[in-house]
């Protein structure tokens, strides 16, 4: 299983032909206590870049973009429940929603976990 | 603390067993003259009618057809008694500046004069109609002009474009000027640099018009970097977008240099006028070097959030900006009359009177702007005259540090050393155990009997409380709120459980705040 970040500060799992997608613990820090994470629907087609799900904290709401195109599969859906499973575990339970992976040499421009820890200490 | 009415009758709430005010619970869910307000759906019937209409002539042939309804509509009837109780129960639930302190930041919730009400309410101003022929409505048209004058001159502006309808807007208008500024040069430039400390509006304002926002770090001290933004500067820069004072409350003691360093590089200096209460009077954002501010006449000139209608974000511009402003404005001529300029006879009076084209990049809004906010706010600024309005500034950023001194040592101040703040106090939430947040410090306040500051903003400092008591509040009014202010703060560093499920006296507890915007329940669904 390989992880691969965005600029964005998502994060993407992928196994086989399906990816896992979420947002990194620098991302839950900056946002503070989640309150709301709004996921996009199971068969919606979601484009690299393009809007995929909201997170709502209790100081902003922001957008999480699909890191590569694909088609959702399925949200998770503890966090309907426990929208604060992103904070406490935002790499693991706190996943946001699994999807079909387009074009596989999309995952090429993304960062690795070493380039994304580069990439934040810059910040 | 100085406790109200010493020797008077106190409300005394035991504490209940379920640790809520208590005595026994009484049948009816009320408490004494407290009621539980029932849904207008279950006070009302179907089957009662509050009004007595004329019996309908049917004998015109219905031009709905299919369209035509044929169910039950469904709509609750009331009397007007039953009707006058149930909003009048509901407006007691509600808090308001009229009921005391209310120093939500960055809003400025001053108190609204009556005198304002009564001007507003002159006929002559309250029922105009925006298609009126013009001649019968000079005298309101005087009023908008004479207030532009008023605007211009406390701000050493140039110009002003009056119908923005409110601070996002006013910042759209001065964004759209400064583009078509550029384009009449023949290139509008790309992007529009704009400092963390700005207004959250700013970068959207900014985008919505076309252009890439891009962020200039603020000091240690809560300011401009003037360096930075110097280094960023070029010929792609369209505009610099500062708030100031900014929302850390602070003065940005550079903005001339920041100004003539964007005029050196082609650009336009729009600065949020968001904050003016602590200046006015005091500093003319012309002087600094501003070439568009919005004024929310709804803040600086009080009626605090438009009096819940729509507000007035005038737009003032400099010289070099004027000429791009939007249609349509007032102008006296020479013989005393005031005019209306709109798309028809805009070339030709600008001929007549300005000796040059107009280059207007439009309009912002179907009619005039908003008059109901004309006339306050004149009302606001002829009452104080200009020895008032500078003392309002003055007492407006007393009241503030004050506020900001005496709560220093019990709360977090990340900018307390950068000197006095303008109109608004800011804290952190440093310091505070048990997991306890701003949020539930500020659901405290509320049983104290205080509307809680703005939370979570800026967002450049953690768990920001942001608190501006305006100049209305007296000194005793604002040492009841900092006696109550450090008790719950104490609480919140001592990690008080009990501050997790505040406010505990409240009409409402502990709402899902979250879920009522996300997920609101906005119809009426009967469970039988």
């Amino acid at each position: 299983m390989a992880r691969y970040f965005t600029d964005e500060h998502e994060w993407i799992d992928v196994e086989g032909d399906t990816a896992t997608v979420g947002i990194t613990d620098y991302a839950q820090e900056q946002l503070g206590d989640i309150v709301f994470v709004e996921l996009p629907e199971v068969g919606a087609t979601v484009d690299k870049g393009g809007d995929a799900a909201v997170v709502e904290s209790v100081k902003a709401a922001s957008d999480v973009y699909a890191p590569i195109t694909g088609e959702v599969v399925e949200g998770n859906a503890s966090l309907e429940d426990d929208p604060a499973l992103v904070n406490t575990s935002p790499e693991e339970d706190g996943w946001f929603f699994k999807m079909t992976i387009g074009d596989k040499s999309e995952l090429d421009g993304l960062m690795d976990a070493k380039a994304y820890e580069a990439f934040v200490a810059e910040l | 603390m100085n406790a109200p009415n010493k020797s008077g009758w106190k409300p005394t709430m035991p504490a209940g067993t379920d640790g809520k005010f208590g005595g026994p619970a009484t049948t009816t869910g009320n408490k004494a003259l407290m009621l539980e307000e029932a849904l207008i759906f279950e006070i009302g019937t179907t089957e009662t009618t509050g009004v007595d209409l004329p019996d309908v002539d049917d004998s015109a042939p219905s031009r709905l057809g299919k369209f035509a309804r044929t169910d039950e509509i469904g709509l609750p009837g009331l009397s007007e008694p039953q009707t006058v109780r149930h909003y009048t129960r509901l407006s007691r639930q509600n808090y308001g500046i009229d009921l005391g302190f209310f120093p939500l930041g960055s809003c400025t919730m001053k108190h609204n004069p009556r005198l304002n009400e009564k001007v507003a309410r002159m006929p002559g101003f309250a029922d105009v109609h925006p298609l009126q022929p013009v001649d019968t409505v000079r005298g309101a048209l005087g009023v908008i002009n004479e207030l532009a004058q008023w605007l211009i001159k406390l701000t050493g502006m140039h110009g002003v474009a009056m119908s923005p309808k409110a601070g996002a807007h006013g910042e759209l208008c001065g964004i759209l000027c400064i583009r078509a500024a550029l384009e009449a040069r023949g290139n509008a430039r790309e992007v529009v640099l704009v400092p963390e400390s700005a207004h959250g509006t700013n970068p959207a304002t900014a985008a919505f018009a076309g252009y890439r926002v891009e962020n200039i770090p603020a000091t240690e001290g809560g300011r401009v970097d003037l360096e930075a933004l110097k280094a960023r500067l070029g010929p792609d820069v369209a505009a610099v977008m500062i708030t100031n004072p900014n929302t850390c409350g602070l003065f940005e003691p550079d903005m001339r240099a920041i100004s003539d360093a964007v005029h050196e590089a082609g650009g336009f200096v729009y600065c949020d006028g968001a904050n003016f209460n602590a200046i006015v009077g005091r500093v003319r954002p012309g002087d600094l070097g501003v070439d568009a501010m919005h004024i929310n006449l709804h803040k600086t000139f009080s009626t605090p959030h438009g009096g819940g209608g729509p507000g007035s974000g005038p737009v003032v511009l400099s010289e070099a900006l004027s000429p791009f402003g939007p249609l349509p404005y007032t102008a006296r001529t020479a013989d005393g009359v005031v005019h209306l300029v709109e798309e028809e006879s805009a070339e030709e009076f600008a001929k007549e009177h300005f000796g040059g084209p107009l280059q207007h990049f439009g309009r912002m809004t179907a009619f005039h702007g908003q008059m109901g906010m004309y006339t306050r706010a004149l009302t606001y600024m002829l009452s104080h005259g200009a020895d008032g309005l500078k003392q309002v500034a003055e007492d407006a950023v007393l009241n503030a540090n004050y506020i900001l001194r005496a709560m220093e040592d019990v709360l977090h101040a990340p900018y307390a050393d950068s000197g006095p703040c303008m109109h608004e106090a800011l804290f952190g939430d440093a310091g505070f155990e048990g997991g306890l947040s701003t949020l539930d410090l500020a659901k405290g306040l509320i049983d104290e009997g205080f509307h809680p500051m703005t939370v979570y903003f800026p967002l450049v400092v953690h768990g920001a409380m942001l608190v501006e008591p305006t100049e209305t509040e007296s000194k005793a009014a604002i040492d009841q709120f900092i006696t109550a202010f450090r008790s719950v703060a104490e609480r919140a560093k001592a990690g008080d459980e009990s501050l997790k499920a505040a406010p505990y006296y409240a009409p409402r507890s502990r709402l899902d705040e979250t879920m009522a915007a996300r997920k609101p329940h906005l119809g009426f669904i009967d469970p039988e």
